[in-house]
């Protein structure tokens, strides 16, 4: 099959027109300016709509607007401008809408900086904005995955009905890699038609909405959402293994330092020291089954994070115990692969 | 001509005496004279009339405070045969969804905006919104808007809205008597037209009594837009 070299950011814009992105709308910020540069382009190529919003408040409602009407839509952001999107995420969570967006993840908190970072991690994969919800939250390692994961993430987004995000730190939005192109994704389950859409002429009027002010019905509103959470935890935990036959050490990462642990997983066993690397693909629903099942095995469980430890917590849930090593640097702070090894090493 | 549209629930939750009640009829009338009915969408508010959607009898999509024409935006550009308006308030549209106003209006977007002006946030107990009178008292100028305070004076967005490129229609009507509410419906379904007509962004500015916040009888309400309001705010067309 035919490779092409493409960033990730380039990469991931290709994947929404692969997977029929029909609707985009993106503000400009570093380090997820090549996403909305050639979307500018490429989806007026397609004849499909691009805006350049006036704000990222503006492009979300934007995106839920096209999404209200059945149409495949994405805004891509990075970390400062994904807080502001929180609000429009809440909503589509409560009105049920599909949609996709992307965080090419920077240093925060604040204005932060540019630099690659692994900080959002706690606003993903907990709501991130008001109320009782949860996205989908996919975490690319390289830049294919980064291309087939925006692909899933449209097909997860309407199977469930729900906002899925794509959570690509700056070294994998920006790093360029050889990409091979694929329309069909990783999701086999048949997607149900969009009955539920505005604007069908099928002359039975449709509300989108997530306001239920009379006693008793936001709660059962509540409680639909519950059940599809339930079955989203149950359906979509999504995780990789690297070397982990007869490990005694397991390293735990994610996204673009999930290939640095890599790196350290092969020293270390060049070196005849048992080791492996368990990378959880989705972030929520977290893989925790499969660590479950692992976990016996394991003497000792290293977190490596770019960030002050916030995965580790959800290590620490699954597993049951404070008993778990975290190596972690924020503010773009990367923990290296000699750390690593190094840390293996002392304890 | 007195029958109510058949696009309109006649039991509404508003207070005796509001706008909202004349301003959704309108809405409604224009949208079946105009035999439009299964082709319109209404982008809906946050206030009091944020429950529109029970009222009206085609699609609508809920927005966030102030976002409605963001979300309008999207519906229209994907879908350009739909017909598509927002209905906001003073301070979803003036004030939290400044932004979002000024920019679709800038785009030249084409869709209808109804913007309600009662010169106060109605739903969260009376509020000063930014087209509060200077000296009327709510529940956050209790001693009057005093813009020597720092509470600023009323903004005329239709004024500001006028002097954009991508605007194609601009009038503000009232309420406070029946020949002016027909005069008002004649600017709704005139911006209506406009879209099926594709003349851009088009916004009709609708002076609308609140007795409750106003402290005042629904006639004096009315007096009070008479008097009060429409020297702010004078009515008739902006642009065209």
């Amino acid at each position: 099959m035919k490779k092409i070299l493409l960033a990730g950011n380039e990469a991931m814009a290709e994947a929404a027109i692969l997977a029929g992105c029909y609707f985009y709308a993106g503000y400009p910020i570093t380090p997820q300016n090549e996403l909305i540069n050639h979307l500018a382009k490429r989806m007026r190529e397609e004849n499909r709509v691009f805006i350049q919003a006036e704000s990222e408040l503006a492009a979300i409602n934007m995106v839920m607007g096209a999404s209200s009407l059945g149409f495949r839509a994405m805004t891509s952001s990075s970390s400062p401008g994904i807080s502001l999107k929180q609000e429009g995420i809440s909503y589509m969570a409560g009105c049920q809408l599909p949609a996709v967006i992307i965080n090419a993840v920077r240093g925060g908190p604040g204005l932060g900086n540019i630099a690659s970072s692994q900080s959002d991690y706690f606003q993903a994969t907990r709501g991130g904005g008001h109320g009782d919800y949860f996205t989908v939250v996919l975490a690319p390692y390289s830049v294919q995955e980064a291309f087939n994961f925006v692909i899933l993430a449209f097909d997860l987004a309407d199977y469930y009905r729900n906002p899925v995000i794509v959570l690509a730190d700056a070294i994998i939005a920006q790093m360029a890699e050889p990409v091979v192109f694929f329309k069909k994704g990783s999701f086999n389950k048949k997607i149900p038609p969009k009955n539920w859409a505005l604007g069908r002429k099928d002359g039975i009027k449709k509300i989108v909405k997530s306001f239920f002010l009379k006693e008793g019905d936001l709660e059962k509103h509540n409680n639909i959402l519950k059940k599809k959470w339930d079955k989203i935890r149950k359906n979509e935990q999504r995780y990789d293994t690297y070397r982990l036959d007869d490990a005694e050490y397991l390293i735990i990462s994610y996204g673009s330092q999930a290939r640095i642990s890599q790196e350290a997983v092969d020293i270390l066993r060049d070196k005849n020291i048992k080791v492996g690397l368990f990378r959880p693909v989705s972030l929520w629903p977290f893989p925790e089954r499969f660590l479950k099942n692992i976990s016996k095995k394991i003497k000792k469980f290293l977190v490596v994070e770019q960030s002050l430890g916030q995965m580790v917590e959800d290590v620490k849930l699954v597993l049951q115990t404070n008993d778990i090593y975290f190596l972690g640097k924020a503010g773009g702070g990367i923990p290296k692969a000699s750390e690593i090894i190094n840390f293996i090493k002392k304890i | 001509m007195l029958k109510p549209p058949k696009s309109l629930e006649l039991d509404t939750h508003y207070c005796p005496g509001c706008g909202h009640g004349i301003i959704h009829r309108i809405v409604a009338e224009v949208v079946e004279e105009l035999g439009i009915k299964k082709k319109t969408v209404a982008a809906t508010s946050v206030g009091c009339s944020v429950v529109a959607y029970d009222y009206w009898d085609f699609d609508c999509c809920e927005s966030a405070h102030g976002r409605a024409l963001a979300v309008a935006t999207a519906i229209k550009r994907c879908r350009p045969d739909l017909v598509v308006f927002t209905y906001q308030g003073d301070g979803d549209l003036a004030s939290i969804g400044l932004s979002e106003t000024i920019h679709s209006a800038n785009r030249g977007e084409n869709l209808t905006c109804i913007f309600v002006n009662n010169a106060c946030y109605g739903m969260t107990g009376g509020q000063m919104a930014p087209t509060t009178l200077i000296d009327q008292k709510t529940a956050t100028t209790p001693f009057g808007r005093k813009p020597e305070l720092g509470d600023g004076w009323p903004v005329n967005i239709c004024s500001i809205l006028s002097l954009l490129e991508g605007v194609g229609f601009v009038a503000r009507g009232s309420l406070f008597n029946p020949k002016e509410v027909l005069r008002t419906k004649q600017y709704i379904k005139r911006a209506f037209v406009n879209q099926l007509e594709n003349k851009r962004f088009s916004i009709v500015e609708v002076l609308s009594p609140c007795p409750t916040v106003w402290n005042l009888s629904p006639i004096e309400a009315l007096k009070f837009i008479e008097n009060q309001m429409q020297k702010i705010f004078p009515i008739g067309i902006i642009k065209e």
